[in-house]
């Protein structure tokens, strides 16, 4: 990052060039995106891209709500509301909107069909509704710090999930839609209790891929702006952010709609990966599985909530069949070892790769770890229920958690604490009391 | 006409009264102290008249106009910049990231250039350290940093909330320097102290308060020869 003078410096005289550069990180996103979904995708097969779509879900409500939890250091847990919010309207959008449309919602194959832009357009309004709701809880909430506001936020998802439960039943003809009177949509027909189910699953690796980098985008351009400044100098000391004339207010409350909008991008992307949409999305269980990600990362990393949120949707997924894992120790082993030292040497010599080095090392490291407790408790298992087909998959959420709980005692500031992956990766200072980081 | 003026301000705590109708003024370009013992109502006259806190009654002047009620960040734009107690800085963001906040009002680029070019050669240590966290900086450098940020909102009035607290000796002279110094570029001060000795020494005019009123007022000089604040204030028989 160039120093804030610099950037000062540049800014009367910003060309065409540079107008058109600053713009380049859309571009970028488009381009991940696009190679997400035609080169990732094929070589992952469809299990692991439905892996990854939900990893690119949970990357954006990691994302948004570290602007509340991690920048402004507000405690907000009533997240997964606002990403139902999003959910249920772009599910209601895409659905009955292809009931209304086409007669049916079976899924239109192919790229970017009809079908896919009424998802998008279902999302963003979802997105809206979300924002519109994170304006009407934020504006009381936000005078309440800290546990006060958590239980506001709290209290705000449980009333969401508990509208979606009294919800109406779901319209399933093109025929109930069209002869539907006020009667079938007040309540509105989301699937009460029963869930809403048979949204075409039109969120491909290229959406989720776009709007996930989209959110990081925008996540990173407001935390080094003069606006996330604020946000940022409210959680350091609320006393001296007023004092240099910001008006906490107005940009605690900007946050949070913000954030809420996002989450209810992500929440209307999410009704289309072939789930069933049920209350419980809007539940704090929900919440605080966002919390986690949030915490483990580094409240305010944006870097590191994505790790994060990647690392937590997928690590449940190796656990669940350890065996190509195990089968993989020899090259884990030498990785680990080998990155281990050399990042080791590399911070000797003062190199700025070697917190990269040291975190490859460590993660292959811990990946065999969990592979030789993993095949250890397999041979346990079999030894002592005579099955040998016997796993541990089943247990992989102790696991999970056992995993949460070492990693919170070794890393309490979250992966990459409050900075970001490439703030380690400066060259090393010799400022005392501060290693040179533990990327892992 | 004084550059601010305090009129009969009255702060109160729930039920517990902090100040009961002080009264003060600071000319245009002059330092005036306000000194006494803790809980006298220092801080919270700071606090009152920057918006932090909302005053039971009386009124606060800037220019002869009423500010009281306002919030901190209209008055900031008015020119008034509030230098917190304890310092304040936010220690997660580097030192070029509290200066930049330190101009948060202010759009008017070029000139904020310039204002940090003054702030660094009051305070040379900050260009060192403009890419460390502030947190790690030693307690002097961060009033340097405080000090240097308030500067950054170009105010005309200066409020430094005890700006010697928990300094070694040394440091203290060093900062009342760049009091002075900073003062006679053309900001008016008004400066809490308790470090009263100090404080005398470089103020224009001064104020005692004693539980929540203004027990003394006047020249600086007179007020430091006189035989209470000696007693009270000064440490001499």
């Amino acid at each position: 990052m160039q120093s804030l003078a610099d950037n000062l410096a540049h800014q009367p005289a910003r060309g065409v060039r540079d107008r058109v550069l600053a713009q380049a990180p859309w571009g970028v996103a488009l381009l991940v995106a696009l190679v997400v979904h035609f080169v990732l995708g094929p070589v992952l097969g469809p299990y692991w891209s439905q892996v990854a779509t939900q990893a690119a879900i949970a990357v954006m409500l990691a994302v948004s709500l570290n602007i509340v939890n991690g920048y402004t250091g507000q405690f907000s847990i009533g997240h997964a509301g606002f990403a139902a919010v999003g959910g249920f309207t772009g599910a209601a959008v895409s659905y009955y909107g292809a009931l209304a449309l086409w007669g049916g919602a079976t899924k239109q194959e192919g790229f970017l069909v009809p079908g896919e832009w009424l998802m998008v357009g279902g999302s963003l309004l979802g997105a809206v509704l979300a924002a519109g709701l994170g304006y009407i809880v934020g504006l009381p909430a936000l005078r309440l710090r800290g546990d006060y506001l958590a239980i506001v936020t709290l209290g705000f998802g449980e009333i969401v999930r508990v509208l979606l439960q009294i919800s109406g039943p779901q319209l399933f003809e093109a025929d109930d839609l069209r002869s539907s009177g006020f009667k079938q949509w007040f309540p509105p027909p989301l699937g009460g209790a029963q869930g809403f189910t048979g949204v075409p699953t039109y969120a491909s690796l290229f959406w989720v891929g776009l709007f996930a980098a989209l959110v990081c985008i925008v996540a990173y351009r407001i935390k080094f702006s003069s606006p996330g400044r604020a946000l940022l100098s409210s959680r350091e000391d609320e006393i001296a952010a007023r004092a240099m004339g910001v008006n906490l207010a107005r940009y605690k409350v900007r946050a949070f709609v913000l954030a809420a909008a996002l989450a209810g991008l992500a929440g209307g992307l999410y009704a289309h990966t072939g789930v069933v949409m049920q209350p419980r999305e809007a539940g704090f269980i929900k919440s605080f599985e966002i919390i986690i990600f949030v915490v483990l990362g580094g409240l305010g990393s944006i870097s590191g909530v994505v790790l994060a949120a990647i690392g937590l949707t997928v690590l449940p997924e190796i656990l669940r069949d350890p065996q190509r894992l195990i089968e993989a120790w020899g090259l884990l082993a030498a990785v680990g070892v080998l990155a281990t030292v050399g990042g080791v040497a590399m911070r000797r010599s003062g190199s700025r790769w070697a917190p990269l080095a040291v975190g490859l090392g460590a993660t292959a490291l811990g990946l065999l770890a969990v592979a030789l407790v993993a095949s250890g408790a397999n041979a346990l298992m079999r030894s002592a229920t005579g099955d040998p087909q016997a796993n541990i998959g089943k247990y992989r959420m102790i696991f999970y958690s056992l995993m949460l709980i070492g990693a919170m005692l070794l890393r309490p500031q979250g992966l990459m604490g409050v900075r970001e992956v490439w703030d380690h990766f400066r060259r090393a200072r010799p400022a005392p009391g501060r290693p040179g980081g533990a990327a892992t | 006409m004084p550059l601010l003026e305090v009129k009969n301000l009255s702060v109160a705590y729930g039920a517990i009264k902090a100040l009961h109708g002080v009264d003060l003024s600071v000319e245009q370009g002059q330092i005036l102290t306000l000194i006494g013992c803790n809980g006298a109502g220092k801080t919270t006259t700071l606090r009152a008249i920057s918006g932090m806190v909302r005053p039971s009654a009386g009124q606060v002047l800037l220019d002869g106009k009423p500010v009281t009620g306002l919030k901190p960040h209209e008055i900031v734009r008015l020119g008034m910049s509030h230098c917190p107690e304890g310092r304040g800085i936010f220690a997660n963001l580097t030192v070029d990231e509290n200066l930049a906040l330190g101009a948060f009002m202010r759009r008017d680029h070029a000139a904020v250039n310039q204002d940090r070019q003054r702030v660094f050669t009051l305070f040379p240590r900050l260009k060192e350290r403009l890419k460390q966290n502030a947190g790690t900086l030693s307690g002097g450098e961060q009033q340097m940093l405080a000090i240097g940020r308030a500067l950054l909102a170009r105010p005309r009035l200066l409020l430094l909330d005890e700006p010697s607290l928990g300094l070694a000796p040394q440091l203290v002279q060093t900062i009342f320097r760049i009091i002075t110094e900073i003062n006679q570029q053309g900001v008016t001060i008004l400066l809490v102290e308790q470090n009263a000795h100090m404080a005398l020494n470089v103020a224009h005019r001064a104020v005692v308060l004693e539980t929540g009123a203004v027990a003394m007022s006047g020249d600086a000089k007179a007020l430091a020869s006189s035989d209470e604040v000696k007693k009270a204030y000064l440490g001499h028989g």
